[in-house]
C-alpha cells in the first residue's frame, strides 16, 4: 500500500538573530489513505510545526531546512507558492485549535463556505450554496439553511468548530490536518467533535493527521500514533499497542499519567523535570536526563528509530546490537 | 437602532448646549455692547433704553435661552466688521471650505490606504521604506510650511498651478462650486494636498499597522490554509477587517480637517470659513467667532454620529448586539 503522505527526515529551523533553533528534526512518518494518525506530545514538542510544515504554511523565521514531503508520490515541499495554494484546501484540509479565531468575524458562515468551495471546485454560486448547506447538515449543525446567514459570533464554540470542520472538508481533500481540534472546547463538546470528525472522514475515506496533547482523543480516534518529544518522534506504532505496551520510556511515562476508571486510589506516574528548551537540547537522547532507564550510551549517542515488537521507538533499549 | 440613535442625539444636544454656552460667554469678554454702540457720551437713560431694547437687562439664563433659540434658527446676529448677517457670510463661505475639506479627505484616503496596504504586504521593499520616511516628514512638517513649499515649487518655479484663491466658481443655487471649472479645479489641487497630507500619512500608518495586525490573526492563517487566493486573503479577509478602525479614524479626522482648514486657507488665501475666522479674530468680530465655534462643534458631533452608524453597518457584531439588546 503506497502512502498518501510521506514525510522523510523533516527538519524545521527557526533562524533568529541569536542563532538557529531546531524545532523539528529527523521526523519521518507515513499516512495511508483513510488512516488517522495521532500525533501526541507536550507543548513545544514540534507537533504543530510538523503539521504547519506539511501545509506549507511555515512563516519566516521558520523554514524547512532539510527533508522531503510527498503527497501521493509528488514532492510538495519545494513547490512554488501558487501550486502549494492549489493543494491547500483541495488536497490537504486544515482544522485549527480556536474555532472563533479561525473564522472571519465580518463574513457569514455561508459566505466563507461558498468562497472556499468556489475557489477549489468549478461549481455555480447556487451549487456552492447547496453544498454549503448540505455540509453544515452533515457536521451536525441544526437548521443549516438558517445558520448559513449567521456570523461566527452567533454560534457556540462547538458549532463553530463544526463549521471549521465543514470548511476543512469542503474542498474534498484526501488529508485533513487537525491541530488540537478539541482543546478550546469543553469536555462534553470534545467527544461530539471527535465523533463528527471521525465519521465524516471515514465516510469520505479522508486521512487525518490528528495533532493533540490529549491521549484520550488519540485512543478514541486514531489508528496509529506518533509520540513526539523535543522535536523528534520518540515512538510510532498502532494505537492499541502503543497504549497497552509502550516501548519508549517517555511513552511509558505518558501512559502512566492517564487516570484510569475502576482503579481508584492508584498513584499516577509523573515524569520528573520538563521538556528541554529548543536552545538547550541535551546531547545523545534528548530524554535521557528525565529517563529512569538511561545508561551511558543514551548520554553519548542519539538513537535512531529502531524496530520494536509494535512499531518504531527511538531508544537504545531496543538496539539490535544492545 | 432607533433607541441608539435617540440616545446619541440626546448626548449630542448636551454637547452643543455646552459649546453654545462657551460661545455665548465670548460676548461678555469684549466689554459692554451698549457702550460699544452708543459711545462714551450717552446718558444713563439712553443706555438703559438700549439695554432693554437689546434684552440685556434680563437675567443671564434668559439671555442664553434667547441666544440658543436664535442659534437654532441659524441666527447669530450681524458681523461687527462687515455689518452683514453672520448666517449670510457663512452661506457664502461654507461651500469653499467643504469642497476643500472633502477633496483633502478623498486625497488622504485614496492615497493613504493603498500605500498602507502596500507597506503591510511588502514589508521589506525599498518603496515601503520610502513611504515610511515620507510619512514621517508628513507628520513632522507643519502645514503652513508644506503649503509654502508647494507654492514655491508648483506655482512659482514651475508655474503649473495657481498659488492663491479659488479660481472661477459656478453658482448652483445657493452653492458656489469651483469643481466645474478648469481654473477652479487647478486652484483646488495644492490646498487639498496641503490640507490632506497630514491625514494621508496618518491613514497610511494606521492602515499599515492594522493590516499587519490582521495578517497575524488565526482567520487569515485559516483562510490561507483553505487555499484561498492571495487576493481573497489579503483584500477580502484582510483589508475588510482593517478598514473598520481606519474608517473610524478617517471619519473623525474629517472634523479636524474642516477645523484645521484655517491654516491652509490662510496660506492659499482660500475664501472659506477658516479665512473668515482668522479675519474675525483680528477684528474681534465676536458674532462670527461664536458662530464659527458652534458650527465646528456641530460638524464634530454630526461626524461622530455618522461614524458610529457606519461602524454598525460594517461590523455585524455591533449590529447584532444592538438587535439583541432591543
Amino acid at each position: 500500500m503506497s502512502a498518501l503522505l510521506a514525510v522523510r527526515n523533516l527538519r524545521v529551523e527557526f533562524v533568529t538573530r541569536r542563532g538557529t533553533l531546531v524545532a523539528v528534526e529527523d521526523v519521518s512518518f507515513d499516512i495511508a489513505p483513510g488512516e488517522v494518525l495521532g500525533v501526541v506530545g507536550e507543548s513545544g514538542a514540534g507537533k504543530s510545526i510538523t503539521g504547519t510544515a506539511v501545509l506549507g504554511l511555515l512563516d519566516p523565521p521558520a523554514r524547512i531546512a532539510t527533508g522531503e514531503i510527498h503527497l501521493e508520490g509528488r514532492r510538495i515541499d519545494r513547490l512554488p507558492p501558487k501550486e502549494l495554494r492549489a493543494i491547500r484546501g483541495r488536497r490537504i484540509g486544515a482544522i485549527f485549535q480556536d474555532p472563533l479565531a479561525a473564522l472571519n468575524p465580518l463574513f457569514t458562515i455561508g459566505n466563507q463556505l461558498e468562497e472556499t468551495i468556489r475557489t477549489h471546485l468549478p461549481v455555480t454560486a447556487e451549487e456552492a450554496r447547496r453544498r454549503a448547506i448540505a455540509l453544515l447538515g452533515e457536521v451536525g449543525i441544526p437548521a443549516p439553511e438558517r445558520r448559513i446567514h449567521q456570523y461566527p459570533h452567533q454560534l457556540s464554540g462547538g458549532l463553530r468548530q463544526r463549521v471549521v470542520i465543514a470548511l476543512a472538508l469542503c474542498g474534498e481533500p484526501q488529508l485533513v490536518i487537525a491541530d488540537e481540534p478539541t482543546t478550546a472546547l469543553d469536555v462534553s463538546t470534545q467527544a461530539q467533535i471527535i465523533r463528527v470528525l471521525k465519521q465524516l472522514t471515514s465516510e469520505r475515506g479522508t486521512a487525518v493527521m490528528l495533532i493533540t496533547h490529549d491521549m484520550g482523543v488519540i485512543a478514541e480516534a486514531a489508528d496509529r500514533v506518533a509520540v513526539m518529544y523535543a522535536g523528534r518522534i520518540a515512538e510510532i506504532g498502532p494505537v492499541r499497542e502503543v497504549i497497552h505496551a509502550p516501548q519508549h520510556p517517555y511513552t511509558v511515562g505518558l501512559m502512566g499519567a492517564i487516570p484510569r476508571l475502576g482503579k481508584l486510589g492508584e498513584r499516577l506516574v509523573q515524569i520528573d523535570g520538563a521538556m528541554p528548551r529548543l536552545d538547550a537540547i541535551p546531547s545523545g537522547c534528548a530524554f535521557h536526563p528525565r529517563c529512569a532507564r538511561a545508561f551511558e550510551r543514551c548520554r553519548r549517542e542519539r538513537p535512531e528509530p529502531m524496530v520494536t515488537a509494535t512499531g518504531l521507538a527511538a531508544c537504545w533499549l531496543h538496539a539490535a546490537d544492545g | 437602532m432607533l433607541a441608539f440613535c435617540i440616545r446619541r442625539i440626546a448626548q449630542a444636544a448636551v454637547v452643543m448646549l455646552v459649546v453654545g454656552l462657551i460661545a455665548f460667554a465670548l460676548f461678555r469678554f469684549v466689554g459692554d455692547p451698549v457702550v460699544f454702540m452708543l459711545g462714551q457720551d450717552a446718558t444713563p437713560q439712553d443706555r438703559a433704553r438700549m439695554s432693554a431694547e437689546l434684552g440685556l437687562d434680563q437675567p443671564f439664563h434668559l439671555q442664553y435661552a434667547r441666544f440658543v433659540g436664535r442659534a437654532l434658527h441659524g441666527e447669530f446676529g450681524l458681523s461687527l466688521r462687515q455689518l452683514r448677517p453672520v448666517s449670510t457670510l457663512f452661506r457664502e463661505r461654507l461651500p469653499a471650505t467643504l469642497e476643500l475639506a472633502i477633496a483633502a479627505a478623498l486625497f488622504a484616503l485614496a492615497v493613504g490606504i493603498p500605500m498602507g496596504v502596500y507597506a503591510a504586504l511588502r514589508r521589506r521593499s525599498w518603496l515601503t521604506q520610502a513611504f515610511l520616511v515620507l510619512s514621517l516628514a508628513g507628520v513632522a512638517l507643519p502645514t503652513f510650511l508644506i503649503g509654502i513649499l508647494l507654492i514655491l515649487v508648483f506655482a512659482v518655479q514651475l508655474g503649473w498651478l495657481p498659488s492663491f484663491g479659488r479660481g472661477e466658481t459656478v453658482a448652483l443655487g445657493a452653492w458656489s462650486t469651483g469643481l466645474l471649472t478648469a481654473s477652479g479645479l487647478k486652484a483646488l489641487i495644492l490646498p487639498a494636498i496641503t490640507l490632506g497630507l497630514y491625514q494621508m500619512t496618518l491613514i497610511m500608518r494606521l492602515t499599515r499597522a492594522e493590516m499587519l495586525e490582521v495578517l497575524r490573526t488565526d482567520y487569515i492563517r485559516f483562510a490561507r490554509a483553505r487555499g484561498l487566493t492571495d487576493r481573497a486573503v489579503y483584500f477580502r479577509h484582510g483589508l475588510y477587517n482593517t478598514l473598520v478602525p481606519v474608517i473610524t479614524i478617517a471619519g473623525l479626522q474629517l472634523g479636524s480637517i474642516i477645523a484645521f482648514a484655517i491654516i491652509t486657507e490662510t496660506v492659499f488665501q482660500w475664501p472659506g470659513m477658516g479665512l473668515l475666522f482668522i479675519q474675525s479674530v483680528m477684528f474681534a468680530d465676536v458674532p462670527v467667532m461664536a458662530a464659527y465655534l458652534c458650527l465646528i462643534a456641530l460638524v464634530f458631533v454630526v461626524i461622530n454620529f455618522v461614524v458610529d452608524l457606519l461602524y454598525h453597518v460594517v461590523d455585524p457584531r455591533l449590529r447584532l448586539e444592538l438587535a439583541a439588546a432591543r
